[in-house]
């Protein structure tokens, strides 16, 4: 409406996280984990079921702070990816008699890929706009899975049943118990490696891009390229989550995979603490538990707890699960002394 | 050929749809530099307080006065509470808020109104437009309205000193300050006049779509895409492109075979996709220059 062209001083979309705060201390890590591994052998199989599901989601969330909290960009798309994944799992398992633990690598490269070319558009685009395209993409996307052309192999609306693998080597366990251990091990190759990248040359990479865009290209880095990159592994990362998801739900159907989701991923994000790996799974157990307290609440009150919630992270631990976890550490060295 | 020109007049006649929308989208992101994800949650909402208005035996139009009152002051509200705190967040945190608040509008509406589909009233009457099947009379008065929206907008924003202090408090807020512009308020301004045309777009969309908590979601998109393709700061350029897509939108579904109904929310986002790689700014729109 004026005259002048807009010049704007871009603040960086998402604060800095320094490196070192992204990861738990070794101790930790190992609490955590003994934590994870022993857990099951005390409880029911229907919690199980659910901590199987809280692994997968962690590992979409974490996918998810590796884009954002890693390079900067956002994406309220995640769903597209996780729906791929599912699909790609449940397709080759099904029409293929493909082995379960074979399907998810092909999942993960295809939807890194699929992720990969979606990057080339977004690349141009920030902030705003690229939640905008991702947005859009997450809304289409069922319309897209129930398309008459592809509905010989994804079943149409109907979706498609898919069988839950038994315990191998005649060990002796339930089947649910099996994939939770199953799914563990992938989520903690996937953590480690996670962490690994974001240590190294490319991670270093991707911050510098996230804390200023310009800067980074000017010291060398291919903002192009590490920006699709990060794409393509939070899209590959997402993409294996979606086919564990679909593997433990043992369903796939298009309405599953809806804006509902990207949404619940990116609460998770920011509850968990964006930029902090660790934080994945407390944004998790949080998309996973809390809409299931409000409902009992109040049915239909889910929507609001949760936007309430949402509100009062943002307005008192802007930095989510980390900040709690920094506040916790503090008061524990005080007590010590 | 025939054909080819209902289906553009048939177009228009849902382009006016979003034309509303995306000049509410438009407006706010004058104001803050924000797409709201909520937009179109809140303008649902002020449809149901409209249709709560005459379910108490308010008439058409009082019903539509208070409602804008109403929503200029919720609009305003909500700044005030809950985002002006979030003004110096990073994007990312004001997005979350933005989702937030779409799901509590959301479950507020449908915990007081309940789920069930609503008719609800036009003041126009239903009948065909001066004899034309294609357009009835109260998309013909929903394009009448958009375009009367536009012109107010216009004059608004051009010849009036409020209009001009928001124009300058959105462009370079740090010498709108200087000159003495409460620049604060004026984003405020804007929360409160995007909810009220959003509000009005919703009482024009209702009897199209009926009364529902969800009835928002295609047309929301819609929105955004007309708003993108226009030009996301130019008012005149959202109007253009909210009747650019809506012909797009009829003429894609009757020509190119294997595109119905269903495949209305992919088009959208083909077009969102397509429009920002290849003319981010818009149809309208100014470029954005950034200073290192």
């Amino acid at each position: 409406m004026s005259a002048a062209e807009d010049v704007v001083t871009e603040a960086p979309a998402v604060e800095a996280v320094p490196k070192r705060a992204m990861t738990l201390g070794l101790g930790t890590s190992l609490v955590v984990l003994a934590a994870l591994c022993l857990a099951p052998l005390f409880v029911k199989n229907f919690i199980i079921f659910q901590m199987t599901m809280l692994l997968i989601y962690a590992l979409a969330v974490l996918a998810l702070n590796i884009l954002t909290g890693g390079s900067g960009q956002f994406s309220l798309g995640q769903s597209a990816f996780y729906a791929v994944g599912a699909y790609t799992s449940a397709i080759l398992m099904e029409h293929a008699n493909m082995n379960y633990a074979l399907t998810l690598p092909i999942a993960g490269v295809i939807c890194f890929a699929f992720g990969f070319i979606f990057g080339q558009p977004a690349l141009r685009l920030s902030g705003v706009y690229l939640a905008l395209a991702t947005f859009a993409l997450a809304t289409a996307m069922p319309q897209l899975l129930k398309l008459g052309f592809f509905e010989h192999w994804t079943g149409g609306v109907q979706g498609l049943v898919v069988t839950k693998p038994d315990a191998p080597f005649g060990l002796p366990m339930s089947q649910d118990m099996w994939l939770y251990y199953f799914t563990l091990a992938v989520s903690i190759g996937i953590y480690i490696a996670s962490v690994n990248l974001l240590k190294s040359r490319s991670g270093r990479a991707f911050m510098a891009i996230r804390d200023n865009e310009i800067a980074a290209s000017a010291m060398g880095v291919d903002v192009a390229l590490y920006k699709t990159l990060a794409f393509g592994v939070s899209a590959g990362i997402t993409g294996v989550a979606g086919g564990l998801g679909a593997i433990a739900v043992q369903f796939v159907a298009p309405d599953g995979y809806t804006i509902t989701l990207a949404i619940s991923l990116f609460l998770g994000m920011v509850v968990g603490g964006v930029g902090w790996l660790p934080g994945s799974i407390v944004g998790s157990a949080f998309i996973i538990f809390v809409p299931n307290i409000a409902e009992g609440i109040s049915k239909g009150l889910s929507g609001a707890v949760f936007g309430v919630l949402l509100f009062l992270v943002i307005f008192l631990v802007p930095h989510g699960a980390r900040q709690v976890a920094m506040i916790a550490q503090g008061l524990i060295a005080k007590l010590k002394n | 050929m025939e054909l080819f020109t209902n289906q553009v007049l048939a177009g228009i006649a849902t382009g006016a749809i979003y034309a509303c929308m995306a000049l509410a989208v438009v407006m706010i992101y004058q104001a803050i530099d924000h797409l709201n994800f909520a937009q179109g949650e809140m303008a649902m909402f002020s449809t149901f307080i409209s249709w709560q208005l005459m379910q108490w035996g308010v008439p058409y139009w009082g019903a539509f006065i208070l409602t804008l009152a109403l929503s200029f002051a919720g609009g305003i509200l909500i700044e005030r509470l809950l985002f002006k705190p979030l003004a110096k967040a990073p994007v990312l945190t004001n997005v979350a808020g933005f989702i937030a608040l779409f799901a509590i509008v959301n479950s507020v509406a449908g915990l007081i109104w309940d789920f069930t589909i609503k008719q609800y009233p036009t003041p126009f009457g239903s009948s065909p437009f001066l004899g034309s099947q294609l357009i009835s009379t109260h998309q013909a008065g929903m394009i009448g309205v958009t375009i009367l929206l536009l012109i107010l907008l216009f004059i608004f924003f051009q010849y009036t000193r409020m209009g001009l202090a928001m124009r300058a408090a959105a462009s370079l807020p740090e010498s709108a300050r200087l000159v003495g512009i409460n620049t604060s308020w004026m984003i405020a301004l804007g929360w409160g006049m995007a909810t009220a045309i959003g509000s009005i777009a919703g009482m024009l969309i209702a009897p199209v779509v009926f009364l529902e908590p969800n009835m928002m979601g295609g047309v929301l998109i819609y929105g955004f895409a007309a708003a993108v393709l226009g030009g996301l700061t130019s008012p005149l350029g959202a109007v253009i492109g909210g009747f650019l897509v809506g012909v797009f939108e009829n003429l894609a579904g009757t020509y190119i075979p294997g595109v119905g109904n269903e495949l209305k929310l992919p088009i959208a986002l083909a077009l969102i996709i397509t429009v920002l790689v290849v003319k981010p700014a818009g149809l309208f729109g100014r470029p954005i220059v950034k200073r290192v």
